[in-house]
């Protein structure tokens, strides 16, 4: 029976370009005699290191521990020496410096023992949350959400359905789309632990219908657990996108500033399905990850088996690549990826792809023309909103305008950015907007924190002003009644003096 | 080594202002030829004037502007501008008209608002009112199709004409009544409408000639919703509205009220609502919005024909509109994924 299917608005028709790395099996990447780890490679707090330079570290070992609940450690991805901790370049669009842990290889590769968990149903839930944790494992398709907190329903409503969202909606992207091919049978049991976790009514994996081979090779592992369905999706940009494949597989659409769980969804990427598998079944921590190597400036495109950690340019140089005919070096797709302004930089744990692109591969925004309104914009915009009142309203710094048009609810997937005539720069206009927004409310919240600490000030001024005011009052009143009793007794004597001055005088005048 | 740094999306589908506006001009090659061959040489020199006084006058106000003046000009907005213009005014307008009307229509339809995107009011359509306010005359003076014209004019008598005033003939007796104005006129004298259908100026479904002008604007039109450069929904509601209003007063009273084909293939209609109303600089952006502007246009096209002053209403009834679109606009936003509420107040 075909599953029903709904559709949301907009969304685009992209060239794939998907065949230029899909068609070789995934290889390993080559050892890098260096290793790097930005000790931040997600949403969340930045992990602390618990190694020192001159350590030496095993394959898999922790060097950098979780710190507060939104965080995971990091594993040396192979065995070597720690060399420095320092900051360097990491994967962000600024192209700042962050922390990160340097160690060079030793070539041996030498893991860790390893302790895979058994029997996992036998586990609490907790205990079995918490492996997942300490195996370092995030969300692989988006920003990395760390994997334990994302399966701890908590109180929350019980999950209806746990998708696994491998549409891989973005043109030249194909790592999951190998890795379902190759691995279907590792990530049919990664996604029963995540089932065994959150026990979902069913268990939906979304597979874009340009992928047929990765839909079979799915179908075929799946096919004895009943409760897993395969459902082949239109490809439709961006489908991927979490709130438009629920909308596309459920018909439910996740309320604006809600996640997923609040209607009873879980979405997984099949990448992380199958490095819980490897963390579960083999014990092994998420210390590598499969990253598509794709663009017309290589001349080896193809999905490379990538330690955590490489550095960008040793990628490149095995695919292929010299850096002097890349005229774009994309990590992540052509329509969200973030142009990278050096390959001196290490692909993290959310490294999808690298897309070197020739010269003439993408396009060159030229000068943006006047906006005519004509709403093509609107008509591509997958979450329903008028991108053409959103420009004006961020051009003109009109913010609270723009958030009262669900400026937040922007994806920023740069589908009306693609279809403009006029060529305008909108997602940069929404990120624009969103950061000054929020930029405000941090600068709102540290003025009212300020404020109320002024003001517990001046409160805690007149407070002590007061009791010393009281404390003064008290011992004027004190002194003033010691003073008045002083006077009683000087009036005491002066009488018990007048009396005795009074007797001797009768005494001398009785006489 | 540094590599270059751009902003997502990395890519873009090859689109752009110039390709709508090239686009829109090949549309209104049909239906020009047929205005061309019904009505003579005097549709080419319009345009052709127009074209030029509004290339001059787009150069002139960028270079006070401190604009680029190739980019703007490449963009080709002028010329749909022009071209609209230039198909609109009758044939035989002298050309100090058609320079006016462009001159007014560029500068202070266009540029004194800001330039391409900012104008409130179709320029084409704030020149024609201009000239049809200030030289009505003129401006209703229509030559019959050319089949059924009493004195032939030769081209060159009215290409020289246009330039000098003087056509050899006098201007009354060398034009005639438009469909439009004659079923006017006929109605009022009480005549039974199957005699009025009779009259030369009529031809099978619509108005004799016009309704191969509407024709070739119809099939541009259907072109550009093919080419996804215009949407349906504006001449979709406008031609509908038009239809059902003209359906039922014509049911009601067929001897007061022109027939639906008539209105649909006489006059501006076909351009108004493939190439005039659907201007998306001035029309509703938002899909309830254009349908409710398209048809609001339909409707006030139908009104002032059967009703008012002036034998056609597309200028006015798109400018009218123009000024309700922030309104209609406001009302109308789409509901954004997610939410309940469309927008918060």
């Amino acid at each position: 029976m075909k599953r029903m299917l709904w559709k949301f608005h907009g969304g685009l028709h992209l060239p794939g370009h998907k065949t230029l790395s899909n068609q070789t099996p995934i290889q390993a990447a080559p050892l890098p005699d260096f290793l790097v780890f930005p000790l931040r490679q997600h949403i969340g707090e930045t992990a602390v290191p618990v190694v020192k330079v001159g350590d030496k570290v095993l394959k898999g070992q922790v060097i950098a521990k979780a710190k507060g609940y939104v965080s995971v450690p990091v594993h040396a991805s192979s065995s070597g020496t720690v060399v420095a901790i320092e900051a360097r370049p990491v994967p962000h669009p600024s192209g700042m410096f962050a922390d990160c842990i340097v160690m060079q290889t030793d070539g041996a590769d030498q893991w860790i023992d390893l302790n895979p968990v058994i029997d996992y149903p036998t586990l609490s839930q907790s205990a079995l949350r918490n492996k997942l944790r300490e195996a370092g494992i995030v969300g692989l398709g988006g920003a990395g959400f760390p994997t334990f907190i994302k399966v701890n329903p908590g109180s929350q409503l019980p999950i209806e359905t746990l998708v696994i969202n491998g549409a891989e909606c973005e043109p030249y992207i194909t790592c999951d789309d190998l890795l379902m091919r190759e691995r279907s049978k590792g990530i049919i049991s990664g996604i029963e632990i995540l089932q065994h976790l959150v026990q979902a009514k069913e268990v939906l994996i979304a597979i874009e219908d340009n992928k047929p081979e990765a839909i079979r090779m799915m179908q075929q592992a799946a096919s004895n657990n009943t409760l897993i369905r395969v459902v082949p999706i239109p490809t439709v940009y961006p489908t991927g996108g979490e709130k438009q494949l629920i909308r596309v597989l459920t018909g439910k659409e996740i309320p604006s500033k809600k996640l997923p769980a609040d209607i009873g969804v879980i979405c997984v990427n099949p990448g992380t399905a199958y490095a819980i598998h490897r963390a579960i079944h083999h014990g092994e921590p998420l210390i590598s990850r499969i990253v598509t190597l794709t663009g017309r400036a290589l001349t080896n495109p193809g999905n490379l088996e990538t330690l955590i950690g490489t550095p960008v340019k040793d990628l490149i140089t095995s695919a292929g690549g010299e850096t002097e005919q890349i005229d774009r070096l994309l990590m992540g797709g052509p329509m969200m990826g973030i142009a990278l302004n050096t390959d001196n930089i290490p692909v993290i744990k959310t490294t999808n792809c690298l897309l070197a692109a020739a010269p003439d591969e993408l396009s060159t925004p030229s000068t943006a023309q006047p906006c005519i309104r004509c709403g093509d914009c609107a008509r591509a915009c997958p979450a329903d909103l008028l991108p053409q009142q959103l420009y004006w309203f961020a051009r003109s710094e009109e913010m609270q305008q723009a958030e009262s048009y669900h400026l937040f609810d922007c994806i920023e997937c740069g589908c009306c950015e693609a279809v403009c005539p006029s060529q305008i720069p909108l997602v940069q206009y929404y990120r624009f907007a969103k950061s000054d927004i929020l930029e405000a409310e941090r600068e709102r919240l540290q003025a009212d924190k300020a404020r109320l600490r002024h003001e517990a000030r001046e409160a805690r001024v007149i407070r002590l002003e007061n009791e010393h005011q009281a404390k003064l009052a008290e011992k004027k009143a004190r002194l003033a009644k010691a003073r008045t009793s002083d006077d009683s007794k000087k009036d005491e004597i002066a009488a018990a003096i007048a009396r005795v001055k009074a007797k001797k005088s009768n005494q001398e005048t009785e006489p | 080594m540094r590599l270059r740094t751009l902003s997502s999306p990395h890519l873009h589908l090859n689109h752009s202002v110039g390709e709508v506006m090239q686009k829109l001009i090949i549309a209104l090659i049909p239906g020009a030829c047929a205005l061309v061959w019904f009505f003579g040489v005097g549709i080419i020199i319009n345009c052709v004037i127009a074209i030029m006084v509004a290339m001059l006058t787009e150069a002139v106000c960028l270079l006070l502007r401190q604009r680029s003046i190739t980019t703007s000009l490449s963009d080709g907005s002028v010329l749909v501008t022009a071209m609209l213009l230039g198909l609109a005014l009758p044939p035989t307008s002298p050309w100090w008209m058609t320079a006016i009307g462009t001159a007014f229509a560029v500068l202070f339809g266009k540029h004194l608002y800001g330039g391409l995107g900012s104008n409130p009011f179709n320029p084409a359509m704030l020149g024609y009112v201009l000239l049809l306010i200030s030289f009505p005359r003129e401006m209703t003076a229509w030559l019959p199709p050319r089949e059924l014209a009493s004195v032939s004019l030769t081209q060159f008598d009215m290409a020289k004409g246009i330039f000098t005033g003087d056509f050899g003939f006098a201007l009354d007796a060398i034009t005639s009544a438009t469909p439009l104005d004659s079923y006017r006129i006929q109605s009022s004298l009480e005549l039974p409408e199957t005699e009025i259908y009779q009259r030369s100026e009529f031809g099978r479904f619509g108005g004799y000639g016009w309704e191969w002008v509407n024709f070739g604007f119809l099939f541009g039109g259907l072109w550009l919703i093919h080419q996804r450069i215009i949407g349906w929904q504006i001449p979709f509601s406008l031609l509908g509205t038009l239809a059902i209003c003209s359906l039922i007063a014509n049911v009601v009273e067929p001897k007061l009220y022109l027939d639906v084909l008539t209105h649909l293939f006489s006059g501006a209609t076909m351009i108004a609502a493939f190439f005039i109303a659907t201007d998306p600089v001035t029309a509703s952006t938002t899909v309830k919005g254009r349908l409710i502007y398209g048809a609001s246009i339909g409707l006030l096209i139908f009104i002032i024909r059967t009703w008012g002053g002036y034998p056609d209403a597309v200028a006015f009834a798109v400018l009218l509109l123009n000024m309700a679109v922030p309104m209609i606009d406001h009302y109308t936003q789409p509901r954004v994924f997610g939410s309940s509420r469309e927008i918060d107040e």
